[in-house]
């Protein structure tokens, strides 16, 4: 296991290296941690993640705001190279470590073969430069082309991300394209050097719901194209149940349960994964109030030492001792269902039962 | 496009106007006498009389400024009835104590102004903005605070101090440095660049360590926050090279201010640059609307500070046009 700097004392222990029996996944990520220094203390945005991913599939990284989601595609990017941040652990992509990749190596895989799309497309597109000449620019850093070939890639693939009169949208400012359209221009110079992974962060968020689904069908439509893998970081469930092969969810930079689709869904393990499904609007909830989960997430400055959801736990009581807050439980991956919970297959099946 | 210049223009004159007609009021009700000025040391009543005729002030008020104002249009006659010559368009009038047209005295003064004024723009320009930048890429370390430093020093310098302070380390002590001379005032004279350059860089300097602090900050502040926009890591994403994405992203978007200051700034020092042109004797602008102001100089005055806001008002134009050639948003109409 490569590890750029050891973990500050005092931290708690992260899972040592697992046995390479996964090696050769297209990405493989191990004990990924991310923390950053700040005048309060050392935030620990991400705690040891652990996840892989193959050509084809989609992975969805579910969790609240502050559990971690952008930190961790981030740190994939390494768009935190060259900040205060502390990013350890691996990331295996193509059996590149882009962890300790330099940022000058790491600068020919962006674009190239990880391509990102971004949350807000207006403040994420440059507002001083015609869409069609950020989406060439990223054709051009990556091809050895002429400005005039680089002009009809961008028209072609604006084109293929269904803008219309492609070739007059070309030449018109973020300003000019209404919000649907500015995160097809965004998917669309995410994509033009035709990247093998696609990180996606939030890339529905600041859509309204009917645009929202043509993007989704957008992007599983050009995943399919391209055999490309996506990592779609959402807070929104629905867009996981609805694209997603396997999910993560995450709290507190942490992995809290992961799986396939159906399983996290159908056979959730985790209180917290319940609590996310349980707080989900209904069209046929009859009291017409929604059921958040109570309490707050933890201080990043000061993680607890047991379980990071055993303060808002209601069944924390149920696994007994206390071990819930006195004791952090490990990741336990059984047929490709991961859990990071104190309490038993047989007690979560009654608590899923009895709501 | 033309319709903007029309009404830039328009509010251009009424400015103007307007900018004349208080200085001609302000200087009415000030304690200068021309008139006894003009007659010089033994004055008889009789005497002071005559040279309010010649000077035109014999006149009310209104008229004397209406006089005044047709001579932006078209020639005019100065003088008293009798000794009366011609003052050629655009007249603005004869000194009051030299009887020069006003206009051979901006036009011989205007060539100090602006070779102060290149020199010093492009200097501090240059600095600022680049150590500005500098800090910002920089943020945090030795080297930012190091640059934030020196320009809280140089912002609270004052050009006298500075002025001074540089006279006498080259000019006087070091000897690197010849006395500011009046022979040149321009790159393309006889002397030949170099000359034009050695002799106005104190004042150049003088000037940018006071006017680059302003800018080192302003560029700092913008650049860090623009740093920290989203375009700027979509920039990355991309692969682009940092230095395309420090320049090509990141610069273009967070310049705009940094243009608007350096639009007043030009404005104000191409009106001349009252103090340092005092201090290092250069003859521009400054310096002449200085003497005529205590002499009374009732049409050097004038002419200097109409001058003066015009060249505010035409650097703010440029800087809208600026504006619109950086952002697409602010295309105009």
């Amino acid at each position: 296991m490569t590890q750029l700097q050891p973990s500050p004392a005092g931290q708690p222990a992260t899972r040592t290296a697992q046995p390479a029996t996964r090696t050769g996944a297209f990405l493989d990520v191990r004990n990924l941690s991310v923390k950053f220094p700040t005048d309060d203390g050392l935030v620990s945005a991400v705690n040891g993640m652990d996840f892989s991913l193959e050509r084809g599939q989609t992975l969805g990284i579910v969790g609240e705001s502050g559990s971690g989601k952008s930190v961790t595609s981030q740190a994939l990017m390494g768009l935190l190279k060259g900040t205060s941040a502390r990013v350890t652990g691996q990331a295996l992509f193509q059996g590149k470590d882009l962890v300790t990749l330099p940022e000058s190596g790491m600068r020919q895989l962006r674009g190239r073969n990880i391509g990102m799309i971004f949350q807000d497309p207006l403040s994420a597109l440059h507002p001083f430069y015609t869409v069609g000449h950020q989406i060439a620019e990223a054709y051009l850093v990556h091809n050895k082309a002429s400005k005039k070939q680089a002009r009809t890639a961008a028209v072609d693939m604006l084109g293929r991300v269904g803008i219309p009169s492609p070739e007059q949208r070309y030449d018109e400012y973020p300003h000019h394209f209404s919000g649907g359209m500015r995160q097809r221009a965004m998917i669309a110079m995410a994509l033009i050097c035709e990247p093998e992974l696609l990180i996606a962060d939030e890339p529905t968020t600041a859509l309204d719901v009917t645009v929202q689904a043509q993007i989704l069908d957008l992007m599983s439509e050009l995943q399919e194209e391209t055999n490309s893998a996506l990592i779609l970081i959402t807070h929104d469930l629905g867009v996981v149940a609805e694209i997603c092969d396997s999910v993560l969810v995450m709290y507190g930079g942490q992995c809290v349960e992961s799986g396939p689709v159906d399983e996290i869904f159908y056979d959730t393990q985790h209180p917290y994964t319940l609590g996310l499904l349980k707080s989900m609007p209904t069209l046929s909830s009859s009291s017409g109030r929604l059921n958040p989960i109570p309490g707050q997430p933890p201080s990043l400055l000061d993680l607890p030492k047991g379980c990071i959801f055993s303060a808002r736990c209601e069944y924390a009581a149920l696994a007994g001792d206390g071990v819930c807050a006195s004791q952090r439980p490990e990741l336990v991956v059984e047929d490709g269902h991961g859990k990071r919970c104190h309490l038993r297959g047989p007690q979560i099946v009654t608590i899923r039962n009895t709501r | 496009m033309i319709r903007f210049i029309f009404r830039r223009t328009g509010s251009l004159i009424l400015l103007l106007v307007a900018v004349s007609f208080i200085t001609f009021t302000l200087f009415q009700l000030g304690p200068a006498d021309p008139a006894s000025a003009a007659c010089g040391q033994e004055c008889t009543p009789e005497r002071v009389a005559e040279a309010r005729v010649a000077l035109g002030m014999d006149h009310p008020f209104l008229i004397q400024y209406i006089d005044y104002m047709r001579g932006l249009v078209s020639p005019r006659m100065i003088g008293a009835p009798g000794a009366e010559s011609i003052c050629q368009w655009p007249c603005l009038g004869k000194s009051f104590q030299t009887n020069e047209n006003v206009s051979d005295i901006i036009a011989r003064s205007l060539p100090y102004t602006l070779s102060m004024a290149v020199g010093a723009l492009v200097l501090w320009t240059v600095s600022g903005v680049g150590l500005g930048l500098l800090a910002a890429l920089r943020k945090g370390s030795a080297t930012d605070k190091f640059i934030v430093g020196a320009a809280s020093v140089g912002v609270s310098l004052p050009i006298p101090v500075t002025g001074l302070f540089l006279l006498l380390v080259f000019v006087n002590q070091l000897h690197l440095l010849p006395f500011t001379t009046n022979e040149i005032n321009s790159p393309f004279g006889p002397q030949g660049p170099w000359a034009w350059v050695l002799n106005y860089l104190l004042p150049w300097v003088a000037l940018a360590v006071l006017f680059s602090a302003a800018y080192i900050r302003v560029t700092r502040t913008n650049m860090i926050e623009t740093f920290s926009e989203d375009f700027i890591r979509t920039a990355r994403a991309k692969g682009l090279a940092p230095r395309t994405v420090t320049f090509k992203h990141g610069v273009r978007a967070g310049i705009t201010p940094v243009v608007t200051m350096l639009g007043m700034d030009i404005g104000l020092l191409l009106g001349g640059a009252v103090l340092t042109e005092q201090i290092f004797s250069v003859p521009g602008l400054g310096f002449t609307a200085v003497r005529a102001a205590i002499s009374g100089d009732l049409p050097v005055t004038m002419a200097i500070t109409m001058l003066a806001a015009f060249f505010v008002i035409v650097a703010n134009v440029v800087v809208d046009l600026a504006y619109a050639a950086i952002d697409p948003r602010v295309r105009l109409q």
